[in-house]
């Protein structure tokens, strides 16, 4: 496990661009690298993708290999899992993670059970990518943070983008990967800018956290659009607070150890995720922490979250329910 | 070419001696069953052999099939190793899946048999996923698969069909209509007749053959296979059959009687194809029960062996998760000891 190949140590070269573009480029260069790659899922062809993602990648591959589906995720879901199965490697679109509900049969107990049902005699390379999240006004059925179910879900892997060198480092793994993983991209930060290596080599090993900030009183583990926010909010915390900032990125496996790592340096742990705060991502970061770095904690460890509500429509309530910098921010002052 | 030729002397022995091998393996897994030998539970073929042997013997080798809970037929037929999956019953190391699927889950991805399914629909996606992989890579193969009446008024099975069709993907869907969703009757599931009817909404040839004569699936499939690989999409197909034992064993049936049973009984596949042969004098009737006797005491050895075969050690039970190192899988073992250490 290797944090510098994470935060994109050792690929000096590096371009601007925004999540959106770093997953689209992620796209692109496997397509291009292998052929038994493909991309599949509701109007990800000519329309682009709902959210704008796939873009113009219909143009350059064609629609053999960027394939507009019916409006059926159990149907596709399936089918990749068959195609998976078969020697292809299919890269598969869920609109709204909200609809995995109607795809769920052939991720629980199809995708992710039948190299451990056969007795590991099946590879299964298929990655799905999703969005989460509220903040779009999009109401309870297009909003949601569900990423804990899968994570939870033994045989899948589950990765969380918080940055545009994350989102194609991490896209990247998850379509080599013979295993399945799960993209669970944040939809608010699509337009989100950093700093992304452009070499075709680079990827995120999955299971890596990224420290993204160093500091010494605080740890935030933060995902998706947190880690932004929290970034943000260290540096405004500057010179009163010195907050370490780590993009969790992948949820299964999970990097314990550099968890610890920063815990034992800081003995202070807020842990920031968009989804429902009962028996979720949290959770598991705490449950980690405190069995192996308990003696390293000065302070009770925070959780910032989703208070267990689904995610309302009108923009009063929604910025209510919506965990923010400030949010992170009374955490670390419950404890520092 | 078919995997068996059903115009030579030597495909329709075969073809035989394939549904007296489902027929016998599947007697006994009965027996073992409720002599308490095997554990979980076992959903028996017996009555259905002609759709699984008429069916696969009309596609080719490198063809792929998806199964069902019931799945020892189309095993059989694909060519598995009844030593192999009777292991697997046993949950023993040399079975199909080192012990770890049973016999809800016996699959040969090899042999292109991409598993038995122990969730009733799920399997027309998965063939549908692996026809357009041959579709995708131009390789002729094609993917047919078996479902029961029960799982027509699945979801996913309507998903997986419309995909394939309107993407005219090299697919086959094969329905054994065996009269009951598990124990319900299948008048009480469906509101239509002949459940080709499910065709029509998808604009692909649907027929409904007699699931009791092997030669009759052979030919809707045959001709199905060759749509699909001509590029023109899939067919569907229902297999009038029926199911002589429960819809697992162990299953009072309440829901049928012993007349009815008997009825289907007197149109048996097996009998009525030796009978063919024996009048045509491909075998004669003493051949056919050395035939029968031979694959008998093949499959008693086989269940004898797998007996007697080693379980899997218990620290399997942590691999084959992922291909990929996943270090949360032996950490949490180790710590779920009581000395935190190695088993």
């Amino acid at each position: 496990m290797s944090t510098d190949t994470a935060s994109g140590e050792g690929f000096s070269d590096t371009e601007t661009m925004t999540v959106r573009e770093a997953i689209r480029q992620a796209l692109r260069e496997e397509l291009e690298r292998d052929e038994d790659v493909y991309v599949m899922g509701e109007d990800v062809g000519r329309f682009g993708g709902v959210l704008g993602v796939t873009g113009d990648l219909v143009e350059q591959f064609g629609e053999k290999r960027v394939r507009d589906t019916p409006i059926s995720e159990a149907g596709f879901t399936g089918a990749a899992v068959g195609a998976a199965a078969t020697g292809t490697r299919p890269v598969v679109e869920i609109m709204f993670s909200d609809f995995m509900g109607v795809c769920s049969e052939q991720i629980l107990n199809q995708m992710a059970k039948n190299r451990y049902m056969f007795g590991g005699k099946t590879e299964m390379p298929v990655t799905i990518r999703t969005t989460e999240g509220g903040g779009m006004g999009a109401a309870s059925q297009h909003s949601g943070t569900i990423h804990t179910w899968f994570a939870h879900l033994p045989g899948i892997m589950a990765v969380a983008p918080g940055t545009a060198h994350a989102a194609k480092g991490l896209t990247k793994a998850a379509i080599r990967s013979n295993d399945p993983v799960i993209v669970f991209e944040n939809k608010q930060i699509y337009e989100q800018e950093g700093e992304v290596p452009v070499s075709e080599d680079y990827t995120i090993p999955l299971g890596t956290a990224s420290v993204e900030r160093e500091g010494e009183d605080v740890t935030v583990v933060a995902t998706q659009r947190m880690v932004g926010e929290s970034l943000q909010l260290a540096d405004e915390l500057e010179g009163e607070t010195s907050v370490e900032v780590i993009d969790l990125m992948s949820l299964y496996p999970m990097d314990t150890d550099t968890l610890l790592k920063s815990v034992e340096k800081t003995g202070r742990l807020v842990v920031a995720d968009e989804s429902p705060l009962s028996y979720g991502t949290h959770a598991e970061v705490v449950a980690r922490v405190q069995e192996e770095g308990f003696f390293s904690l000065d302070a009770p460890i925070q959780r910032v979250g989703v208070s267990d509500t689904h995610i309302p429509f009108s923009p009063a309530l929604e910025e209510e329910i919506l965990p923010h910098a400030d949010d992170v921010r009374a955490a670390i002052d419950r404890v520092v | 070419m078919v995997s068996i030729d059903i115009e030579t002397e030597d495909g329709q022995r075969e073809i035989l001696r394939r549904m007296l091998t489902i027929r016998a393996f599947d007697t006994k897994a009965g027996e073992l069953f409720a002599d308490g030998e095997l554990p979980g539970f076992v959903h028996l073929y017996i009555g259905e052999e002609a759709v699984g042997v008429g069916a696969i013997s009309a596609l080719e080798e490198q063809d792929y099939i998806t199964s069902t809970h019931r799945g020892h037929g189309h095993c059989i037929a694909k060519g598995l190793d009844t030593y192999k999956m009777m292991a697997e019953l046993y949950g023993k190391r040399d079975g199909y899946c080192n012990g770890k699927g049973g016999s809800m889950h016996i699959a040969d991805v090899d042999a292109g048999m991409l598993g038995a399914n122990g969730i009733v629909g799920a399997g027309p996606p998965l063939a549908t996923g692996a026809a357009l992989t041959a579709d995708y890579k131009g390789e002729d193969k094609v993917a047919l698969a078996f479902f029961g009446d029960g799982a027509v008024a699945q979801g996913q099975v309507h998903e997986g069909i419309n995909l394939a069709a309107t993407w005219d993907l090299p697919a086959i869907f094969v329905v054994e209509n065996n009269h009951f969703g598990e124990a319900t009757a299948m008048e009480d599931q469906h509101n239509v007749e002949h459940l080709s009817a499910t065709a029509e909404a998808y604009d692909i040839p649907g027929f409904t053959v007699d699931g009791m004569d092997v030669t009759a699936v052979y030919e809707a499939v045959k001709e199905a296979r060759e749509r699909a690989a001509n590029g023109e999409g899939p067919t569907f197909i229902e297999a009038d059959t029926y199911r002589y034992e429960g819809h697992f064993e162990g299953d009072h049936q309440p829901y049928r009687t012993e007349e009815d049973i008997e009825l289907w009984k007197d149109r048996d596949a097996i009998e009525t194809f030796k009978n063919r042969l024996v009048e045509a004098g491909t075998v004669t009737q003493a051949e056919f029960e050395e035939m029968r006797d031979e694959i008998e005491a093949e499959i008693e050895e086989h269940a004898e062996r797998a007996k007697e075969a080693d379980y899997p050690d218990p620290s399997e039970a942590y691999e084959d998760m992922f291909n990929a190192t996943v270090p949360e899988i032996n950490d949490f073992a180790a710590r779920m000891r009581a000395d935190g250490g190695e088993r």
